[in-house]
């Protein structure tokens, strides 16, 4: 590795060629503040407009003051971070910014939890001149099902439209306009839910302020609790309990199934279910699906459609109905584990209770905002009561948590419910990307091979490269399998199947890098990806720990097909777990 | 030309065409015809001859009777006294404002003497939708020369010891320029030329597009030799229809006569050029955002490195040049670059393009040697400030430059000097301004231009700018206190330190320079609450002169807010605390009682 | 940016395709394809930068970004007799503020928009080369040069009669 020598605040110092003045400083303990800058190692996303301006250093010789974040060290170098030319600027710069940025930050979403706010903290902001006079660039609030877009409070950095442009290749948000009205937005400056936005929410994720953030359902699942006609249950995604505890402070990584569990039966909910239990049955059906499709194509059917592509991330299910509605008949028809408990709670549960379904409300806790919008699908409603009544994220989880006085850390571990409450193994990684099809190919082995798995972990199916492949010997026969997570590496490998180049038998899409763990509603990472990792790896932990590790071997998934369901793939599983999509791609623009 | 014993040149810039020269050579050919003097004398529609000021513009050839402010009209009166009579028409004559002589050719007038026109050389004297004319001066000489006699090695060799430097902004090296793009490895290169001048007042490029396109096109061909590129781009804004429609005319005719194409004069060269268009954004000036535009996309700036030399077009190398850079070139590599060297300073060589305009006797389109002198042009070149005032101010470089003072007017104009007084050479635009015009209001209307150019794409730009012009709105308005002043300098500082590209990093120029040359015009908008020059509304006071008022009632009556009182035949008077100082009441008083101060 | 709602005809959506089809479906002549169509359509209403998208197979979202970017662009159609009152430094300096508050005046409308009746729209635009006749003003391809507030009227007189 060629090395180059330069001097940063005084100190010698020698690292690699081609790294930023920013990561050099960075190595020897300096902080640079950055802002606009963003990146996703291990996912390979870099946002680096260089536009904010805050890291700005001075570089001896050099005219102009140097961006840090996106300028690369030089043999030589003499860098001054913290001189007064540079700090004086970056200050100015940070007032600048500022004095278009509103000041209620006392009540704004992201407060607390928001980069500019951290940088006026750090660099003790105390006034800024000519505020009085200074006009502020307005934008129409913007609310959708899920996204609330407040464009006062955007700052151009630009990290969402790399977000939905480069990373999810949806195309929602371009930077729109010019100069002092610049701004992020869809086309014609249209509401989000008139565009082609998939509510992956991954622009909130990366957002630094309050100018994307989640529709908050909580005031709604508070004043259902305080409602005694009513019954609340709750489920709760695989992929929240193995980041929520970021927001009490504690490790990324660490699990706290049992502290939720405690915490949402405080909250009031009646019963404290599982998502991986509806997880557990999306593979009975999901999986069979996928055997009946196999087995035709193996008997020689030549209309089969291969490869068959899971439907349980509702953001990819409207990427799909966006860009490739032609496509339709690939997918799964399999409803997401969030709308099959939904539509199994309120049929066989509430049957089981004695509820009505009109007392019986849904309440889903997700890593993900495109569930908010997921169940105000129409299709997942009976007579305009819906399966799944509010979706909350896990950061709204936390602040429930905390606005109900509940210390969090001092809770005693408890365990889910029963019957929808107990899963296995096989449904909790459905969290991580290849999870769904590491527990499907759990199931399909055994149930196609009628032997036990040898070896139950498929390390191959596991790990952050945006497409992965393997190759699983099913009794002979070469079950191949691809991978997708964040929608870009989707749209390559659905290119692929367009153009008949794909060999795949079985592929898993989730639109999120990571999959569920790097959820648009998840605590915010910025930007590290180890906090992914940490993520990823208590997900398989708790896999590990679980006493079942096969869907198809969950009591209570084999008692509600004895019970209710028949069988999988039955007509009253047809009816209830089973969906049809729809082709959004000639939608009108409303302007 | 052989045919023809006599040439009318009529001048097609924009300008004169704006004045109906279109109609003048109409008349010329209508009345030649009746004349059946057709097949003797040709009219030809040509390039900008600069002296915009006097324009239509009309020059015989050979006797070289320059008349000017023709009219269609006069095209009578040309062809039957100057042509059959061989008598010169004395009216259509220029007549020197400071000898009060009448000139009859360019050679006397003071307009003309001090220029020297190498970018411009073929401007006014050749039909640039004609190849021929072209090459009938020395036109595709220079191509056909480095094919067969040069390395590509050896005209970047030429271009360098040229001294030649960019003539769109910071004046980097020409030739160092084409050598870096030569260096990079790659199977791609493009030659671009950058003709989206978009400087508000500046219309050199346009003009020698539309006079002289074919010396571009040669240019760019040079280039391509020289970079290892085979493909060539002009990024022409859209506003200038006769500019693009004389250029695809002369890159067809080029293709014709085998000067564009594959394998050009036989030399196993290949190199064509293609149109993109702007689309009024004056950020695409800079490289990065030109490049960005030719891609089809917004035209953002982004971080140099890396330059486009290494990754531009489509990440291909590119080297990007302006018109009048290129301009130069077929002339350097013709007359060789000792000639050219010997011509301005030490360290910036040859003539410059000035677009002069504003309060100038003489506005047009000038080219000087470097070194030239600011009283030079201004006095000499340019006749001196209208109507006798005083003259105040020089703004070169445009949006990105500064103001320059009467103590600036001895120094010879060059990159360095330029930029060391606080301007900038920029693409050439040099307006005038006298005692009438405010120095804050001119900062004020410069960052108007650079607030609403603004990208956006980096904070200093968008939000400095805008908070800039604020400040200086506040002054003209007399409402901005002492401490504004200190802000207004910071302010700018920072911005031009922290801007991602050349327009935040020079848009603060016009403000530091008008502070630095003109604080007391600063202060007494802020502490007096006057503007000097009297520009600033807001700080005008309306007042009756007793001894003038008759007692009309034309004011009163003309006040729209009713802000004027006082019986007929007797002296009114307006209230100041109603008056919206819109000036209703100075325009209707026919005995110039309304005084404004 | 405000537009105005339409719907395009089917002979108008053909029109788009062919000019996208001339640029070779090539999302890099995204400018060069919304000059056409500007040119055929006299301003670009939402619904041709959707088929325009459509075409070169990019997001509308972008089409858009690039519409607003540049000041050539229109989404709202201009008056049979456009105004572009020159801004530039030369024009400035010789009072070309005062002619525009004049055409503001008379016509009762702000700049990038309309007359009622459709007529006249006024624009600014940053120099046209045409210094040596400041202040300039353009009427369609009209040129009127060294013109004063008081010759505002004469100018429109000129087209209202037309």
């Amino acid at each position: 590795m060629d090395l180059v020598k330069l001097n940063i605040d005084g100190k010698n110092i020698e690292v690699p060629k081609g790294i930023t003045i920013h990561k050099a400083a960075k190595s020897i303990g300096i902080d640079i503040p950055v802002l606009c800058y963003m990146e996703l190692k291990d996912l390979n996303i870099e946002n680096k407009p260089g536009g904010c301006r805050i890291c700005v250093v001075e570089v001896e010789g050099r005219r102009n003051l140097a961006p840090s974040c996106s300028t690369n060290v030089e043999e030589g170098m003499v860098i001054k971070t913290s001189s007064l030319r540079a700090m004086n600027a970056r200050r100015t710069v940070l007032e600048l910014i500022l004095s278009d940025h509103p000041k209620d930050c006392l009540i704004c979403a992201k407060s607390g939890n928001c980069d500019l706010q951290d940088m006026a903290i750090r660099l003790g902001v105390r006034k800024i001149p000519g505020q009085e006079f200074a006009e502020m660039s307005t934008y129409r609030l913007d609310t959708s099902p899920s996204i609330i877009r407040d464009m006062d409070k955007c700052i151009l950095c630009r990290r969402c439209e790399t977000m939905c442009n480069d990373f999810q290749t949806v195309g929602a948000l371009s930077a729109v306009n010019r100069g002092f009205q610049a701004v992020i937005a869809p086309a014609f400056e249209m509401n989000l839910e008139h565009s082609s936005c998939t509510y992956c929410g991954q622009c909130v994720a990366v957002c630094p302020t309050g100018a994307l953030t989640e529709v908050d359902h909580t005031p709604d699942v508070i004043s259902t609790l305080n409602d005694p006609t009513k019954t609340v249950i709750v489920q709760t995604a695989p992929a929240v309990r193995a980041a929520l505890g970021e927001e009490f402070g504690l490790a990324p990584g660490t699990l706290v199934t049992g502290k939720m569990v405690n915490a949402l039966r405080r909250l009031g909910f009646n019963y404290v279910f599982d998502t991986d239990f509806a997880a557990d049955l999306t593979i009975m059906e999901e999986g069979t699906e996928m055997l009946n499709r196999l087995t035709k194509f193996l008997n020689g059917d030549k209309d089969v459609k291969l490869p068959i592509l899971t439907s349980c991330c509702p953001a990819w299910v409207n990427f799909f109905e966006h860009q490739f509605p032609e496509m339709q008949d690939i997918p799964s028809t399999a409803r997401s584990p969030q709308q099959m408990f939904g539509s199994i709670a309120k049929t066989y549960f509430a049957d089981k209770i004695g509820v009505k379904r009109e007392d019986l409300v849904v309440v889903s806790i997700m890593p993900c905002l495109a569930k908010k919008y997921e169940c105000q699908r129409e299709e997942f409603s009976v007579d305009g009561n819906p399966d799944v009544d509010f979706s909350i994220s896990t950061r709204e989880l936390a602040h429930f948590i905390k606005e109900a006085n509940i210390n969090f850390m001092e809770l005693e571990n408890e365990d889910f419910d029963k019957p929808m409450g107990e899963s296995s193994g096989a449904a909790v990684i459905f969290g991580t990307t290849g999870g769904v099809i590491e527990a499907a190919t759990r199931t399909a082995y055994e149930i196609y091979t009628k032997k036990e798995l040898p070896k139950i972990d498929f390390e191959e199916l596991r790990g952050l490269d945006g497409i992965r492949e393997a190759t699983i010997d099913i009794d002979g026969f070469d079950l191949k399998i691809g991978i997708a997570h964040g929608l870009g590496n989707a749209r390559k490998l659905l290119e692929d199947i367009k153009a008949g180049k794909s060999h795949y038998h079985a592929i898993e899409i989730m639109a999120c890098p990571g999959g569920c763990i790097g959820g648009g509603g998840q605590p915010l990472h910025h930007g590290d990806s180890k906090i992914l990792k940490a993520r990823a790896k208590a997900i398989y932990k708790e896999d590990a720990n679980k006493p079942i590790r096969k869907s198809h071997e969950n009591p209570y998934i084999l008692e509600l097909y004895k019970e209710f369901l028949g069988e999988p793939m039955s007509e009253k599983a047809h009816h209830l777990l089973h969906t049809h999509y729809f082709d959004k791609s000639k939608k009108k623009f409303q302007i | 030309m052989s045919k023809y014993k006599m040439h009318l040149l009529v001048c097609g810039g924009t300008g004169c065409r704006a004045s109906a020269s279109d109609a003048i050579v109409e008349n010329l050919k209508k009345e030649l015809n009746n004349q059946g003097l057709d097949e003797s004398v040709q009219v030809i529609m040509t390039g900008c001859f600069g002296f915009c000021e006097k324009g239509p513009i009309v020059k015989v050839v050979p006797d070289n009777t320059f008349y000017t402010e023709v009219k269609p009209s006069d095209a009578k009166d040309l062809v039957e006294e100057h042509i059959i009579k061989g008598r010169k028409v004395e009216r259509l004559l220029y007549k020197d404002p400071v000898k009060k002589v009448t000139v009859s050719d360019e050679e006397g007038m003071s307009f003309y003497k001090k220029q020297l026109r190498i970018a411009l050389r073929n401007c006014g004297f050749i039909n640039p939708e004609n190849i021929e004319e072209y090459i009938a001066r020395d036109g595709y000489m220079a191509i056909g020369q480095i094919l067969s006699e040069n390395t590509p090695e050896e005209v970047i060799e030429i271009i360098k010891a040229s001294g030649l430097r960019g003539r769109g902004g910071a004046g980097f090296p020409t030739g160092l320029k084409w050598q870096l793009t030569r260096q990079t490895k790659s199977d791609q290169k493009y030659v671009v030329c950058n003709a989206d001048e978009g400087d508000p007042g500046a219309f050199m490029d346009r003009s020698i597009l539309e006079g002289d396109p074919h010396s571009v096109l040669e240019a760019m061909a040079i280039c391509g030799y020289s970079i290892g590129a085979d493909t060539g781009l002009i990024y022409i804004r859209a506003e200038y229809p006769l500019a693009i429609s004389r250029l695809l005319t002369a890159i067809g005719q080029a293709r014709e006569f085998g000067l564009l194409g594959k394998n050009i004069l036989g030399s196993g060269f290949d190199f064509d050029i293609e149109l993109k268009y702007g689309a009024g954004a004056f950020v695409c000036g800079e490289e990065t955002a030109l490049i960005h535009s030719m891609e089809g996309k917004r035209g953002e700036p982004s971080l140099k490195p890396p330059f486009p030399s290494v990754e531009g077009y489509l990440k291909k190398p590119t080297n990007v040049n302006n018109v009048e850079t290129l301009a130069n070139i077929p002339a350097i590599i013709l007359k060789g670059h000792k000639w050219f060297s010997s011509i301005g300073t030490e360290k910036s060589k040859g003539t410059k393009v000035f677009a002069l305009a504003g309060k100038i006797n003489n506005v047009g389109l000038i080219e000087v040697p470097m070194g030239t002198t600011l009283r030079e042009v201004i006095y000499e070149i340019g006749g001196g400030i209208k109507d006798g005032k005083k003259f105040k101010a020089v703004q070169t470089g445009g949006p990105s430059g500064g103001c320059l003072t009467e103590a600036h007017l001895d120094v010879p104009i060059d990159y360095e000097n330029l930029l060391a007084a606080g301007s900038m050479m920029g693409s050439g635009g040099m307006i005038i301004m006298d005692e009438d015009n405010c120095m804050v209001s001119i900062a004020k209307y410069f960052l108007d231009f650079s607030v609403e150019e603004s990208c956006g794409k980096c904070s200093p730009c968008r939000i400095g700018n805008k908070r800039l012009y604020e400040l200086l709105d506040r002054i003209t308005q007399g409402k901005a206190e002492f401490d504004d002043l200190a802000r207004l300098k910071n302010l700018s500082e920072v911005i031009k330190d922290t801007s991602l590209c050349g327009l935040g990093q020079s848009s603060p120029n016009p403000v530091l320079s008008t502070l630095q040359y003109f604080r007391e015009e600063y202060e007494a908008h802020i502490i007096d609450h006057k503007c000097p020059a009297g520009e600033c509304k807001a700080l005008m006071v309306y007042s009756i002169l007793e001894e003038h008022c008759v007692g009309c009632t034309a004011c009163a009556r003309a006040c729209p807010v009713g802000a004027i009182s006082g019986e007929r035949k007797l002296v009114h008077s307006i209230d100041q605390s109603i008056c919206i100082k819109c000036g209703a009441c100075f325009d209707k008083c026919k005995f110039d009682a309304v005084l404004v101060q | 940016m405000s537009s105005v709602k339409i719907e395009l005809r089917k002979d108008q959506v053909d029109k788009i395709r062919q000019i996208a089809k001339t640029f070779k479906n090539d999302p890099g002549e995204l400018i060069n394809v919304l000059h056409k169509c500007q040119g055929e359509f006299g301003y670009l209403p939402a619904e041709v930068q959707e088929v325009v998208a459509d075409e070169l197979k990019m997001s509308v979202a972008k089409v858009y970004g690039v519409v607003t970017f540049y000041s050539f662009f229109s989404m709202i159609p201009t008056g049979r007799y456009p105004i572009s009152i020159c801004t530039g430094t030369a024009c400035y300096v010789r009072g070309a503020e005062k002619v525009l508050a004049e055409f503001k005046k008379q016509l009762n409308i702000e700049v990038g928009t309309s007359s009622p009746d459709g007529k006249f729209s006024l624009s600014c635009l940053r120099c046209v080369g045409a210094c040596g006749l400041a202040p300039v003003v353009l009427v369609g391809d009209k040129t009127f040069g060294r013109v004063s507030p008081d010759g505002v009227k004469d100018i429109l007189k000129e087209f209202e009669e037309m």
